[in-house]
């Protein structure tokens, strides 16, 4: 056989085994066994209940191993109060790990604000945490595929593969994500996926004292958080972006962004 | 386990003051480093075109300069890149964009898109030198060699790849292949630095960064910044060059030394005169396109005015109105252009005008990167950057002054060896 005859048969012979190659899908059992169209997490707070103690911000930063006075953090909690010109203050200082023990609104540089309680026509608390997009925006950008969603529902970061470019950080329009200042990769909830895949409760929901932060099954219609996301008017964190985020809100207000 | 660290700085805390609502995770991330990526990846892509407009377009005035170019362009590749490994939090797993890209992202197409541009201007620069090679070869190998000039004759033998004939047939496929590959390299070069816009362009989150202009506005700024930076180093080491023909340091001089050419100061002068001038022509029509554009930008989204107008409005005119309409727009933009079209161009005063577009497109990058950063993801509250100048730690180093002035020095430290493999100089009638 000649040098050239054989060089082409190889090729023919490589290329054809390739092609029918192909045409067999190969299964990964772990992929297999996560796949599961039964369950969806999601996640309910209610406004209404929340007092601004700041103990879920606690919880998470010990649960989830957050440096503690590390001015990042995986959940908090916002203070809006509004007054009778129309004027809407907002601040979260420390991510209200400590609670709102003090009236004065913490505008950073511009520094404390004071307003009089006869002015205030309203006030109230919102928590916050990463809202496990449907179409998340940190899951399309990430250039290497080290932020990732599970099949339930739960967007989550592996800290070995994470080349730390930030891209991830930009591209949410939530402000969840950051850098984890000892690992030195991107960092997020991760709707306690530790606990809640053992059947537990995230830890923000569990150190709750009102019920304001509930985790549950979005594909369960008895679950009690789908019965209410089902039945009752609830919101979502800027629907404009079209990242369909999975965190419900019941007295979400237009000044919440 | 993770141990708790009494006060630890956070990524981006050092350089990030927060003033009114800002969210506890927010802080300018993308800093000095992200400002130099499109910085530098402009400059390669705009002397690569500037290269082509000769090699393509036949465009003969620009003969001397397109070679300079050209290898100036390859000096500053492996540059482009250092800002982002110099940003990336864990530089050592950079590599992992390359072994999996996530084909979402507009990023982990970087490393498919620098190769490809790399390996166009390496094999353009080959061709081009290809007749150089070979007569370098049979001139060192028959002379008594001296210092460096042994280590010169193996490197010329590897990349020679052993293709020694320069029969004139060769030399003609030669040019042609020159002629395809810097006609590739123009959308290459463009696509390389649009997609760098596009980064930037496809941030939905961001209101400043997402629009579609972006990719075209950063092609643009680009060309400007890389035929600007072109006039000014051609003009240098034109001067650097006369200065060492009249002291007969052929140190500067590869070509001389190598014997090619037979330089005066008189032939030098005429074409450094000559040379910049001709390109400050073509810088002053990309540089209309360039300011077209942002200004169609800017005049757009205040016109729609929607919903975060208002934060982009106090951004625009108040915060950042120093940095965008004086150093931007007057210093960078108005100024250099009207010393561009005022009669009686000298050397002087384009290598001028040149230095100031250059600030201006440095300052462009600046405002659109820590500018897209500058207000609050509510809109409600805004971050100041301050560049930290003295570092305390390795992160301030790399993205501070520190880090700046290595990414501004080092195409000019790997231009001088290059320089001496590839006389950028070097000129030959029959050479492309």
């Amino acid at each position: 056989m000649k040098r050239r005859d054989f060089l082409k048969s190889s090729a023919v012979f490589v290329s054809g085994a390739a092609v029918s190659t192909s045409a067999l899908v190969m299964l990964d059992p772990q992929e297999v066994l996560a796949t599961n169209p039964e369950l969806r997490w999601g996640f309910l707070v209610d406004t209404h209940k929340c007092v601004g103690c700041g103990m879920c911000v606690k919880a998470c930063k010990l649960e989830n191993d957050i440096p503690y006075d590390a001015n990042v953090t995986r959940t908090w909690v916002e203070r809006y109060v509004m007054t009778q010109d129309g004027e809407v203050l907002k601040d979260c200082p420390k991510g209200a790990r400590d609670g709102y023990t003090n009236k004065q609104i913490d505008h950073n540089e511009s520094g404390m604000v004071d307003v009089a309680d006869k002015d205030i026509t309203q006030a109230f608390f919102v928590p916050k945490l990463c809202n496990h997009c449907e179409l998340a925006a940190c899951v399309q950008v990430c250039p290497v595929g080290a932020t990732y969603a599970t099949n339930d529902g739960v967007v989550l970061i592996d800290r070995t593969w994470c080349i730390g470019c930030g891209y991830c950080i930009m591209g949410c329009p939530y402000g969840v994500r950051f850098f984890h200042p000892v690992v030195h990769t991107a960092d997020k909830c991760t709707l306690c996926y530790h606990r809640i895949s053992k059947g537990g409760n995230t830890a923000c929901a569990q150190a709750c004292p009102f019920g304001a932060r509930t985790v549950g099954n979005l594909r369960d219609h008895n679950d009690p958080i789908t019965k209410i996301i089902m039945t009752q008017r609830v919101g979502v964190l800027r629907p404009e972006y079209g990242t369909k985020p999975q965190c419900y809100y019941i007295g979400l207000n237009e000044e919440v962004r | 386990m993770v141990e708790q660290v009494a006060h630890m700085l956070v990524h981006g805390e050092a350089w990030t003051l927060k003033d009114l609502f800002v969210l506890p995770n927010e802080y300018v991330y993308w800093s000095i480093q992200i400002v130099l990526y499109p910085y530098m990846t402009g400059l390669v892509a705009g002397a690569f075109v500037l290269s082509s407009l000769y090699h393509v377009f036949a465009v003969e005035k620009l003969k001397e300069i397109a070679r300079f170019a050209l290898v100036f362009s390859f000096a500053l590749l492996p540059v482009a890149m250092l800002p982002l490994l110099l940003h990336l939090q864990q530089p050592l797993r950079g590599i992992n964009v390359m072994m999996t890209p996530h084909f979402t992202s507009a990023i982990s197409a970087f490393g498919i898109v620098f190769m490809t541009y790399g390996v166009i201007v390496a094999s353009e620069i080959w061709f081009v030198y290809r007749k150089f090679i070979v007569e370098s070869i049979h001139r060192l190998a028959n002379k008594q060699r001296k210092g460096i000039e042994g280590l010169l004759l193996m490197i010329y033998k590897i990349i020679s790849l052993g293709a020694m004939d320069i029969s004139p047939e060769a030399i003609e496929a030669d040019h042609k292949a020159t002629k395809v590959l810097a006609g590739i390299g123009i959308p290459v070069a463009c696509f390389l630095h649009g997609y760098a816009g596009f980064i930037f362009g496809s941030v939905k989150a961001n209101a400043l960064w997402m629009t579609p202009l972006m990719p075209v506005i950063f092609i643009m700024s680009a060309i400007v910044s890389g035929i600007a930076l072109c006039i000014v180093s051609y003009a240098i080491f034109m001067w650097l060059r006369r200065w060492a023909l009249a002291r007969g340091k052929n140190f500067f001089l590869p070509d001389q030394l190598a014997g090619t050419t037979n330089l005066t100061i008189e032939d030098l002068h005429e074409m450094q005169v000559h040379e910049t001038t001709m390109t400050a022509k073509y810088l002053r029509i990309f540089m209309i396109l360039a300011i077209t554009l942002e200004l169609l930008d800017i005049i757009f989204r205040g016109y729609t005015a929607v919903k975060s107008w208002d934060i982009l409005r106090q951004v625009i005119y108040e915060h950042d109105f120093f940095k965008i309409f004086v150093m931007q727009y007057g210093i960078g933009n108005a100024l250099p252009f009207l010393m561009l079209i005022l009669p009686g161009l000298t050397t002087r005063r384009a290598c001028i005008a040149s230095v100031l577009v250059l600030f201006g497109v440095f300052m462009m990058r600046w405002n659109v990167v820590i500018g897209g950063q500058a207000f609050s993801l509510t809109f409600d509250g805004f971050m100041e950057y301050s560049l930290p100048i003295i570092p305390h730690d390795i992160e301030t180093f790399k993205e501070g002054l520190g880090g700046v002035l290595l990414v501004f020095g080092a195409p000019f430290v790997i231009f001088y060896f290059l320089n001496m493999i590839f006389p950028a100089f070097y000129s030959d009638d029959d050479a492309h």
